[in-house]
């Protein structure tokens, strides 16, 4: 059954979709065959600018509420491969492209210090994979592709956070911990694919939407999306399961850790909301009380706990690992109000916190590059001498404890928004104390970057280094003002979503 | 050659008949069942088996390393590329149309053994360098401690 024969028919313009996913995929054995370091993080900078214009173009076409879609080898889609770009998807597309060009753009420094230079162009071809993943897992419409591309995301991440190993062993331990939990989550992500091919008979998620509609009440695809929950769950890290991502960011390079924090557990969580909506019926009850009475409580659990577990951590890369965890929590919170503010905050929570926490993990990359570890005792009096640096990191700060003015500040007041409004007066008043918590560990990296006297004075990085870290905070601060791209185009997201 | 005589000349017998009939599985896997990753398989294991009972400098002698890493990567970018033909030509990616558009049949046709041919270089080389990264790292035994 091949679709009709279009001879020439397809402008350049008509295949952003899948040039976007391609383009990394790409340059990623080009580098291996060429196998030059130089060259290789010149091609992957090329190629993320390339993907960053490419998802430029994508939201600008979607912005108005328009729907892109396009036909893996021309099949059509209940038996072909489709890729579908709306606005929810278009925004996490941008956050990808850009944090990846601005990752690697702190790469050139960074990269030296942490890994040795024989590896590092299998480093950038492993990086441009998993880059790929992403982008593919996000722009595809076909369940059983969004496991594929998770996969090659997946194996491609265990492979960059062991990079961290010639710095720390411990690096192998917490990619191993991270592989077998990664696996994990993605069988069961897969059995559940599985189940909902079992009683639909099809993959595409619009196909199956429909299909599913007129099975009425099935076990079989209540079980599915149970497995499909707590695969996700692992993937994003979701409370109980998340033990694999404190170490894994800990002793990962850097850039990946950058790179990670800022996308990875944002697309397991784009990929569940993605499922609740267009796969599954959110007005289903078994969606919606599983969310009601598993995901809120386990996400207010995971912003209590794991910020009061920040405040006691000296590794600072440890302490926003946990902060990660309970900005996780802010967003799963929002999925779960199931109403159109609530997934509104967390689509936009997604986007600040991307950009806040990959500012932090950067400024702190770039204090590691002079002190050789983040532990928080090193760090004493580095506001005088790294000034630059420094600031970076209090903009990043404030935006993770959500001041007004800051990236952080936007996406907590819509989440508290949504949660009075749906009447959750005590999880508002908990998203209140959870931010509290950040204050004080915030604030006790602040009290030692400025107030205390250093014992050792370090060089300001270089430009190059710092030119990365700065364009992060100011998109901090940017979005923290302008929220016409994050605010409008969720509201935009969740009206496609909640169709 | 005192150790392992028959083993060794029964080795260089069938590595030869074993590549052969990788190719086949290869070049037959759109009639028959088979195909690019089967094919990859069977031509890798004639290089473990070579590797195995010579040992593993006198296979890296024939495939070194390097090798087995680019051609890995080659293969994957004979797929995608065979992909980015079509855009070229202005159908969808893998669209094997592009290939010859008067004749679709054909294009499927060509198109399919191209993809697989990717398919098959990359799971040979991978096959085989995953096979060198795990002999490489112990320490030889020594052919007499048998």
């Amino acid at each position: 059954m091949a679709s009709e024969i279009k001879q020439g028919a397809l402008e350049l313009v008509n295949h952003l979709p899948i040039l976007q996913v391609i383009t990394p995929m790409l340059i990623a054995p080009i580098l291996v065959v060429f196998n030059n370091k130089t060259l290789s993080w010149l091609l992957s900078f090329v190629g993320a600018l390339a993907c960053l214009f490419i998802s430029i173009l994508l939201i600008q076409a979607v912005s108005d509420g328009s729907i892109l879609t396009y036909y893996l080898g021309g099949w059509a889609p209940p038996i072909g491969i489709e890729y579908r770009i709306d606005a929810a998807n278009a925004i996490l597309l941008l956050l990808i492209s850009i944090i990846s060009a601005i990752v690697l753009i702190f790469s050139y420094s960074s990269l030296h210090a942490e890994i040795p230079e024989e590896k590092h162009t299998l480093f950038y071809s492993c990086f441009l994979l998993c880059l790929t993943g992403l982008l593919g897992v996000v722009a595809t419409a076909d369940i059983f592709n969004v496991f594929v591309f998770l996969e090659i995301s997946s194996l491609s991440t265990y492979v960059l956070v062991a990079q961290g190993a010639y710095l720390d062993r411990r690096a192998l331990s917490a990619s191993f911990n991270y592989l077998i939990m990664g696996t994990i989550g993605a069988t069961f992500f897969v059995i559940g694919i599985g189940y909902i091919y079992m009683a639909t008979g099809s993959l595409n998620m619009m196909d199956i939407a429909e299909r599913a509609s007129q099975l009425g009440d099935n076990r079989t695809i209540q079980a599915g999306f149970a497995f499909i929950v707590v695969g996700m769950g692992l993937k994003l890290a979701m409370v109980p399961l998340h033990v694999w991502l404190p170490n894994a960011y800990t002793f990962a390079p850097t850039v990946v850790t950058c790179f990670l924090a800022a996308t990875a557990t944002k697309v397991a969580l784009y990929v569940l909301i993605r499922f609740v909506f267009s796969v599954f019926n959110y007005e289903d009850s078994f969606v919606n009380e599983l969310f009601f009475l598993l995901l809120m409580p386990l996400a207010v659990i995971a912003m209590i706990a794991a910020s009061v577990i920040a405040i006691f951590k000296q590794n600072l890369k440890k302490l926003l690992a946990y902060s990660s965890l309970a900005q996780i929590g802010y967003m799963l919170l929002g999925l779960s109000l199931m109403s159109q503010k609530g997934l509104a905050s967390s689509l936009v929570h997604m986007v600040n916190h991307g950009f806040t926490k990959a500012a932090l993990f950067m400024s702190l990359g770039a204090f590691m590059l002079n002190t050789k570890n983040v532990y928080i005792k090193s760090l004493r009096g580095l506001g005088k001498s790294m000034p630059f640096t420094s600031a970076a990191f209090l903009i990043g700060g404030l935006s993770l404890i959500g001041v007004p003015g800051t990236a952080g500040f936007i996406s907590k007041w819509l989440l508290l928004e949504a949660a009075l409004e749906t009447g959750y007066w005590l999880v508002a008043i908990l998203i209140i104390v959870s931010s509290l918590f950040a204050v004080i560990y915030i604030w006790k990296i602040v009290e030692v970057l400025y107030f205390s006297e250093s014992s050792e004075s370090y060089d300001e990085v270089s430009v190059l280094t710092l030119m990365p870290v700065w364009i992060l905070a100011l998109f901090c601060i940017f979005l923290g003002i302008n929220t016409s791209l994050t605010v409008d185009v969720a509201n935009m997201a969740t009206e496609i979503l909640f169709k | 050659m005192k150790h392992h005589l028959i083993l060794k000349v029964i080795t260089k017998f069938m590595v030869g008949v074993i590549v052969l009939f990788g190719l086949y599985v290869q070049f037959h896997g759109d009639y028959s069942p088979g195909g690019g990753f089967q094919a990859g398989v069977i031509i890798a294991a004639a290089f473990i088996l070579y590797g195995i009972v010579m040992g593993l400098e006198n296979v890296q002698k024939v495939m070194p390393i390097w090798f087995a890493q680019k051609a890995a990567a080659v293969g994957v970018l004979v797929y995608a590329l065979t992909g980015v033909f079509s855009i070229i030509f202005g159908f969808e990616f893998l669209n094997y149309h592009a290939i010859s558009p008067e004749h679709p049949k054909h294009g499927q046709h060509y198109g399919i053994i191209l993809v697989e041919l990717g398919v098959g270089i990359t799971v040979t080389f991978v096959m085989i360098a995953i096979y060198y990264s795990f002999a490489g790292r112990t320490p030889r035994l020594d052919d007499k401690e048998w």
